[in-house]
Formats: structure tokens, C-alpha cells, sequence
């Protein structure tokens, strides 16, 4: 029995019909070289060896381990009503719904997605979401070159090295240039982007700057001088994008208090679970001045022609199913379920909730660097942070998987995700939310200073030595 | 009818042609076309335009369509009211519905373009 909609009958008269021998000959516009060789599966399985098989692999992830990583997704206690609500069969698509206007409920539920993180970015306009961070601020990027006709943007190597990556795909296709700003060496602003750089890299008459793309706080959990950098962006006739967590915005200023033009971002910090790369959520907002140039959905409120409220769908006509090859972008989707995951959070927290979310996020993570320092691993920079930041440990990749040993994921090496910044050879990038306990603090720096003291291996050396 | 004094191109736009200077705007078959016009995005003062090349934006409730310039020159003035009364484009197509103003780098391009003749028959076929 096939479980296929169509039969190789139906297949057959299909093709043709439209006057070609094969499925494959469809793809002829492909090169060869970049098809599918066809997939190499083992052979069929019943159903309870796949099952038993599957949930070995299963196990094989390490789901009890101390954790201390943060690097781009964040752990955070969502409250059950997020789950129970999404689990709403009216809800349960990650797509917006043809013919939107019929299905209110859901463009309600978009329209409060947009309301809600307006107000936490301080931007006029807010799309009805995207992929993830990654996308959203490649999106952003993208709006700049076509908001200015220029074609050169700024990336600070304080963004997400993995943001930076999707930016260099999107604009390699574009035919657009994307250049990095370095991070200052050292002093007291060690970390952060380098302003006098920026100032150089924007004074390149040949070569006019689209946009500027920074992150706050910065991969290595810094603060970044926000205002400044967008006051250098705008003097050059170049718009400011924003890279921002979600949840940091409860306590730092947002990106339209220090004068962005479009904030991005990934909102799995907003009650969406960890998950190897996704489902996540990407935000993207803007001023409205560039709200004809925003790709995704928007969704709109108005009256009805009996002046009762309605949801709409609102400034469509950019889209690819009327704009094709000339759509803002042939690239997005909205993640509508992830979205709603978002807005039903911040909905059950409220204002002060996620204050508190962040304030004790910080205070964790200032705990955590005392102890950390302690025990041997002080922090790299100097500067301001949030709940996350970067630590000096030698042999930082080795004491990384050693702890793992020991039921502690200390964050991640640096050096695996930044491996042509020297400086930060041996740093391990920790973090600390509201999750984190006093406890766990204190078994990593235990563990780790057990670690750095050589005991760990000291240990082993010594049973040795009995012998 | 359209007026004879214009000329036109197949894209639904009208060039008026005064010594080396040209007005454009798009007709009235294609404000109706579109329906109602709801923004507009004209070259910025100065740009220069290459005839035929896509050179800005006008969206009604239900598309968004491309404006070409219709010869290649330098853009010195575009409808400032537009950009709060884009109804003009439905109202006054042919008046107060002009889009830009630019001067005609060769004049023997106008050759290219439609005369009101022609654009006729071309919109009588549709």
C-alpha cells in the first residue's frame, strides 16, 4: 500500500500531458552537479525496531547536563499556558491562512505578536515574523541596500558569527558587499565594536554604506555603544540595524530609543524551547519610513463596513505571490506559531514580569562571574555585559569537554565559533538566566577550579603513581 | 481618446516632449488598470534614468507595479504631491497626476515611443 497521493498511473498521464518522458527531466535546468545524487537509505524497518532504534539515538543526546550555554538561544522557564494555548488546533500551523481575512482569530493573534514586540523594540512596524535571528537581520540587511541604492553594508564581528554567515549568503546572491567591522583589541573597550574603524570603513566615498549592522548585547554578551554608532551610521547618509535578544530589552534600551531605523532579532528567548537550530522565530521591526520596504506579513487593524473591528492583512501587494522575481523577498515565510509562542509569553509575564526575567538573569550571571573568577577563570573584557559573557580558561576546549565529564556544559569555546579571532583562543563564552541556581553556579566553579588545579587530572596521575 | 500631443510607451506611460525637456506620467488606461494608487516612489532629483530601465515603484490596493523611464536623461523634478495625494494618478492621469520632469540626453530616442496613434491600437487590443 502507498501512502502517496498519486499513483505512478496518475504520474504517468501528468507527464504527458505536459509533453516530458520523466519527473527528473523537470530539473533539467539544474545543473547536474548540483542534484541530488538520490538519497542512500538502509533498507525499510518494522515499525517497532525503528521506534526502539530511534530512541537510542535519542539517548545519546545529553539532556542532563548543568548548563551554562547561551551563544545565540537562551534557556528560560516558559510558563504552561504558552504550551496548553498553542496546542489550540485553531492555532496549530505555522502558516498564515489563505484568504487571511476569514480566519480573524489568527490574524488577531498576529496583530498582538506585532503590537507587543513594537513596544519592546520602540519601532513603529513590526513584521509577522520570520525564520530566526539569522534570516530576520539578513532581511534587515537586504532593506538597507534597497532603502539607500547602495550595495555595501557594515557587519560588526560582534554579531552572531552564524548571522554574519547567512548575511554573506544572502548578498553573495544579491551581488552586494557585506565587510566587517573589527572588535577593539584591547582596554577598556576590548570586545566591542571599534568605532574609530567604523568612521574609517564609512569614510569610503567610492564605496557608500547601505547599512550598519550591530549587535547589542554582542556575541560575547557586551554592551555596545548603540547611540554613538548609529549617530556615525546616520552621518554618512547610512541606516542603523540593530541585532537585539528580546528579553534584554525589558532593561537596556531599545533599538528605537537610541535611534535604529531596523531592529532583528531572534525570539526563542520569548517561550520557545531549545532545539538543535529551530523552530525559532526571527523579529524584525522598523521605523515606518521603511515600511514599503520590510518583507513578511503585516497585519493590520481597521473597521469593518458595519464599524466593527477587523484584522487585515495590510500592504500585500509586495509580496511574491503579486510581485514575484520584484517581492521585497523571495526568500521569508513567517513562523505564525512561534510567533503566537511569543505573544502568549510576554502576554502571561507582562512588562514587570520580563524585568524580572532579565534583572535576575544579570544578577545570576554577575554571581556566576564572581565564582567563576574564583576559581581561576576571570572574565576577558573589561566592559559592561547583561548574562553572558567571555572567560579565560587555558586549554579552554579541553577543560570544555572535560567538564562535560562531569555533568557541566561550560558554555562553549570560543574558538569554535570564532576561530580567526586569536584573542580569543582560550575564552569560553558562559551565560546565566533566570534558570540558573546558586547551586549549579557552584558545582561549575568547583568543578572547574577542581579542573585548573590540575585535581582532575591530578587525580587519575595519582591513582597511577599507586600502582 | 488619448491626447495627441503625447507620445507613449508600451508600458502605459506619456511623454510629453518639450525641446530637451520631457514630462512622463502614466495613462489613464493604466490608472484604471491598477486601480486605485495608493504610493508612488519616483527617482530621487539628479539620478541619471536609462530609457526603458525600471527607475521607481507605483502601488494601488492591488499591485505593485514598476515605472520605466521612458528615455534615458537626468531626473530634475518629480511630483512632490504625490507622496500625499497618489489619487491624483487615478483623477488626473494626463494633469496633476505628472510623475517627473527630465532632460532628454538623445532626442532621436523619442523615436521609439508610441504615438498616440499607435498607442491606441495597443490598448484597444487589450
Amino acid at each position: 500500500m502507498t501512502y502517496g497521493p498519486h499513483t505512478a498511473e496518475d504520474r504517468a498521464q501528468m507527464l504527458r500531458a505536459i509533453g516530458v518522458d520523466s519527473v527528473d527531466d523537470l530539473f533539467a535546468d539544474i545543473p547536474a552537479s548540483l542534484r541530488s545524487s538520490g538519497l542512500d537509505l538502509p533498507a525499510p524497518e518494522a515499525e517497532v525496531d525503528l521506534a526502539a532504534r530511534l530512541s537510542e539515538l535519542a539517548a545519546c543526546n545529553r539532556v542532563d547536563l548543568m548548563s551554562f550555554l547561551g551563544a545565540g538561544a537562551y534557556r528560560h522557564f516558559t510558563p504552561p499556558v504558552v504550551d496548553q494555548l498553542l496546542l489550540r488546533s485553531e492555532f496549530y500551523t505555522a502558516y498564515t491562512p489563505y484568504q487571511p481575512e476569514i480566519s480573524q482569530g489568527t490574524l488577531q493573534t498576529i496583530y498582538e505578536y506585532q503590537s507587543l514586540m513594537a513596544e519592546l523594540t520602540g519601532m513603529d512596524v513590526v513584521s509577522a515574523s520570520h525564520y530566526d535571528g539569522a534570516t530576520a537581520t539578513a532581511e534587515a540587511a537586504l532593506m538597507t541596500c534597497r532603502a539607500t541604492h547602495r550595495e555595501r553594508v557594515l557587519v560588526s564581528r560582534g554579531v552572531h558569527p552564524h548571522y554574519r554567515q547567512t548575511i554573506c549568503t544572502y548578498f553573495a546572491g544579491a551581488s552586494l558587499v557585506a565587510d566587517d567591522i573589527p572588535l577593539v583589541a584591547d582596554g577598556p573597550d576590548a570586545g566591542t565594536t571599534d568605532l574609530a574603524a567604523l568612521e574609517r570603513l564609512l569614510a569610503d566615498t567610492d564605496h557608500p554604506v547601505a547599512g550598519v549592522v550591530v549587535a547589542n548585547p554582542n556575541f560575547l554578551g557586551l554592551l555596545e555603544p548603540m547611540a554613538e554608532i548609529g549617530r556615525l551610521t546616520h552621518a554618512a547618509g547610512a541606516l542603523f540595524v540593530s541585532v537585539v535578544e528580546p528579553v534584554s530589552l525589558a532593561v537596556l534600551a531599545s533599538p528605537g530609543e537610541y535611534g535604529a531605523d531596523i531592529a532583528a532579532g531572534d525570539g526563542q528567548p520569548l517561550g520557545i524551547p531549545l532545539a538543535y537550530g529551530g523552530p525559532y522565530l526571527g523579529i524584525l521591526a522598523c521605523r515606518e519610513a521603511l515600511v514599503r520596504g520590510i518583507p513578511g506579513r503585516l497585519v493590520g487593524m481597521t473597521a469593518d463596513i458595519d464599524g466593527k473591528r477587523a484584522f487585515v492583512m495590510t500592504l500585500r501587494a509586495r509580496e511574491q505571490d503579486i510581485r514575484r522575481d520584484k517581492a521585497s523577498s523571495n526568500i521569508c515565510t513567517n513562523q505564525a506559531l512561534c510567533a503566537l509562542a511569543a505573544a502568549i509569553y510576554l502576554g502571561a509575564l507582562g512588562p514587570h514580569g520580563l524585568r524580572d526575567v532579565a534583572a535576575l538573569g544579570a544578577a545570576r550571571a554577575s554571581e556566576l562571574e564572581t565564582a567563576l573568577a574564583a576559581a581561576g577563570a576571570p572574565r576577558i573584557h573589561p566592559g559592561p555585559y547583561l548574562n553572558e559573557f567571555a572567560v579565560r580558561v587555558p586549554d579552554a576546549a579541553a577543560v570544555h569537554s572535560r567538564l562535560i565529564g562531569r555533568g557541566i556544559l561550560a558554555g562553549v569555546p570560543l574558538a569554535r565559533l570564532l576561530p580567526d579571532e586569536p584573542t580569543l583562543a582560550d575564552g569560553l563564552l558562559v551565560c546565566a538566566t533566570e534558570v540558573t541556581t546558586q547551586a549549579e553556579i557552584a558545582a561549575f566553579a568547583a568543578a572547574l577550579g577542581d579542573e585548573l588545579a590540575g585535581s582532575g587530572r591530578g587525580a587519575t596521575k595519582q591513582r597511577g603513581a599507586d600502582r | 481618446m488619448v491626447p495627441k500631443d503625447l507620445r507613449y510607451t508600451k508600458e502605459h506611460e506619456w511623454v510629453r516632449v518639450e525641446g530637451d525637456m520631457a514630462t512622463v506620467g502614466i495613462t489613464e488606461f493604466a490608472s484604471e488598470q491598477l486601480g486605485d494608487i495608493v504610493f508612488v516612489e519616483l527617482p530621487e532629483i539628479g539620478r541619471t534614468v536609462t530609457q526603458f530601465a525600471a527607475v521607481g515603484v507605483i502601488e494601488s490596493v492591488k499591485a505593485v507595479s514598476d515605472l520605466f523611464a521612458p528615455l534615458t536623461g537626468e531626473v530634475v523634478e518629480s511630483n512632490s504631491e504625490l507622496s500625499t495625494a497618489p489619487e491624483l494618478l487615478n483623477s488626473d492621469p494626463f494633469g496633476k497626476g505628472w510623475m517627473l520632469r527630465m532632460r532628454v540626453d538623445d532626442a532621436a530616442q523619442v523615436g521609439a515611443l508610441l504615438d498616440a496613434a499607435a498607442y491606441e491600437a495597443l490598448t484597444s487590443e487589450a
